[in-house]
């Protein structure tokens, strides 16, 4: 950590966590509408606006198909705009999500992971987010209350990059994170302030001595070069994305990256995991590695743009992988994470056997046990190859 | 690591006490976890809530199964909640009732240590209503050790007056319950 900054240890809830970090953000506006488990985001951040502690425009609005049209109106009108959002509430988005995209608006939201109806349920998994797989937006998951606020300060850098200019996701899983308290090491605002900088959006609406049209149509004439550009946002946000983690850790202290290994250099066999998960997995990996299993884990941090070449390379070599899917691609073969990583070994040297785990959906209990279990099928040839498995469910 | 869980009813304020300890704890410089389960809490059900508190970073993100300490928000409960459920057996078991350590004791045939306290009686009579979290967050650092006493009162006097700002009766009458609690707290 640099001299002379101080941090602040807080104890947070995930969602206080990721108020307070939009706090310091002190957006233009903020657009949104409550629904559990994130009301307190924008309920908390309602009320620091209401005791003028953030400058920021609070647009209520009445449903979040409104709060997204409304962020696409901030944003390309030049503001720094973010919201906050879960669930059934982000699939009334979608439709307005992909537009945020296409038109390059740099919107951060905040997102609690958790379940799609039907039937109606309340608790994590990642099905919401998951919808958003193509949409165009930057996806980084958070471990916990800690990453959850690091990740929504970084994610501003990321999105108002001159050569990123898209939105960002960042999630936390539903009550586990969002409801749970753990001490959270926070940075002055004036040094977030410093962190983030000034919002130089490219272009703006309101900028009348350069006037430009947004949301023209393109039809079979331009809409693909369109398209392709952002794919190249995507992939050049991954430069972005290291280099504000690197900067992140020289700063304060954590660096972060679009994966993070946990012993897994000698790693024999490993999991995949993204969220909440993984802090417990760390846990029993170090029991199996103080019983002299090689076991280790590869956290997926940065789900979009898909670090593909990096997770192939962190993988070759291991014995056995199994991937670890808190949603379900219905119909199709596999959870959403076991596609893509599967996907990324396709005819790489070294590729590990890998086996597909969906788990938690709906807030199914995930516990030590039931991760040693996956561990165990690795390592007596359980684990078959190209197999999903459903973990925790009753058949 | 240590695993605490409280049981209560929805308005008792196990969540509450949960977040208190936690805040404590984190004054004193702990790592710390506090989350309760969410079910169909509405007044009046039976509810829990959980803390882990440890000298380093907590990563686990599951729930609590073998609590080394549970506390007992209301003694009622105990007529249809297992509440020594995965209770290690060397562990504490704490509940608020008027009934001694030994009574509880037969009552629940839990093998470990017993402290009673009648954290109810001690609400009504500092706070005037029974709400008996507070008393029972003294009644728990007192007898488990987990955080220094004295830090934790002063801890939560700064997080009460932040809250009750308007009413200081509030705070002055949950500091004394908690007070109390460490003085009237019985073993068996």
């Amino acid at each position: 950590m640099m001299a002379g900054i101080t941090k602040i240890d807080l104890a947070r809830t995930g969602n206080e966590a990721m108020a307070y970090a939009m706090k310091q953000v002190n957006p233009d506006v903020v657009a949104a509408y409550p629904i559990t488990p994130a009301t307190e985001i924008v309920q908390l951040f309602a009320q620091y606006v209401a005791d003028g502690e953030v400058d920021t425009e609070y647009v209520p609005v009445e449903s979040e198909h409104s709060a997204m049209s409304a962020c696409i109106g901030s944003s390309a009108a030049g503001a720094r705009t973010m919201t906050g959002t879960s669930s059934q509430g982000l699939a009334l988005m979608y439709e307005m999500c992909y537009i945020a995209a296409g038109l390059r608006l740099p919107i951060v939201m905040a997102d609690v992971n958790r379940a799609l109806s039907a039937p109606i349920n309340i608790h994590c998994d990642h099905s919401d987010t998951m919808g958003m797989r193509d949409a165009g937006w930057i996806h980084i998951f958070s471990e916990n209350a800690q990453e959850a606020y690091d990740n929504m300060l970084q994610a501003v850098r990321i999105a108002e990059h001159e050569s990123v200019r898209l939105p960002v996701l960042v999630t936390t899983d539903g009550f586990i994170i969002s409801h749970g308290m753990e001490r959270v090491a926070t940075l002055p605002d004036d040094e977030v302030k410093k962190f983030i900088g000034p919002f130089k959006p490219g272009t703006m609406l309101l900028d009348v001595a350069k006037p430009i049209t947004v949301g023209a149509l393109n039809f079979t004439d331009f809409y693909f070069e369109h398209r392709r550009a952002l794919v190249d946002a995507q992939a050049a946000s991954v430069a972005v994305i290291k280099q504000v983690g690197r900067e992140f850790g020289q700063k304060y202290g954590t660096a972060y990256d679009c994966i993070e290994p946990y012993q897994l250099a000698d790693a024999e066999y490993a999991i995949v995991a993204l969220g909440s998960t993984c802090g417990t997995a760390k846990v029993v990996i170090d029991q199996l590695r103080a019983g002299g299993v090689k076991a280790g884990m590869l956290k997926i941090r940065v789900f979009r743009p898909f670090p593909a070449a990096e997770i192939a390379a962190a993988l070759a070599g291991k014995k056995s992988v199994a991937v670890l899917d808190r949603s379900d691609v219905l119909g199709g073969f596999g959870g959403p994470v076991f596609t893509e990583v599967r996907s990324a070994l396709y005819q790489k040297p070294n590729a590990p056997l890998l086996a597909d785990y969906i788990y938690g959906l709906g807030g199914r209990e995930i516990d030590m046990e039931m991760i040693g279990s996956v561990f165990a099928q690795l390592q007596d040839g359980t684990a078959k190859p190209d197999s999903v498995q459903y973990l925790g469910v009753r058949d | 690591m240590i695993e605490i869980r409280w049981h209560g009813r929805g308005g008792q304020g196990a969540k509450t006490v949960a977040l208190l300890l936690a805040d404590a704890a984190l004054a004193v410089g702990k790592h710390m976890q506090a989350f309760p389960e969410y079910g169909p809490e509405r007044m009046g059900a039976p509810v829990q809530s959980f803390n882990r508190i440890s000298d380093r970073p907590i990563t686990l993100h599951c729930s609590v199964k073998e609590p080394s300490v549970v506390a007992v928000l209301d003694p009622t409960l105990m007529a249809t909640v297992n509440v020594t459920g995965g209770l290690k057996p060397d562990g504490i078991l704490l509940v608020n009732t008027a009934l001694s350590p030994a009574e509880i004791k037969q009552q629940t045939g839990f093998a470990g240590t017993v402290y009673t306290i009648d954290a109810s009686k001690i609400s009504r009579e500092t706070i005037g209503r029974d709400i008996p979290n507070t008393p029972m967050l003294g009644a728990l650092v007192k007898v488990t050790g987990v955080l220094d006493f004295d830090a934790m009162v002063e801890d939560t006097e700064k997080k009460l007056a932040k809250k009750f700002s308007h009413r200081p009766e509030v705070i002055e009458g949950n500091i004394k319950s908690i007070k109390r609690a460490a003085l009237e707290v019985r073993a068996a």
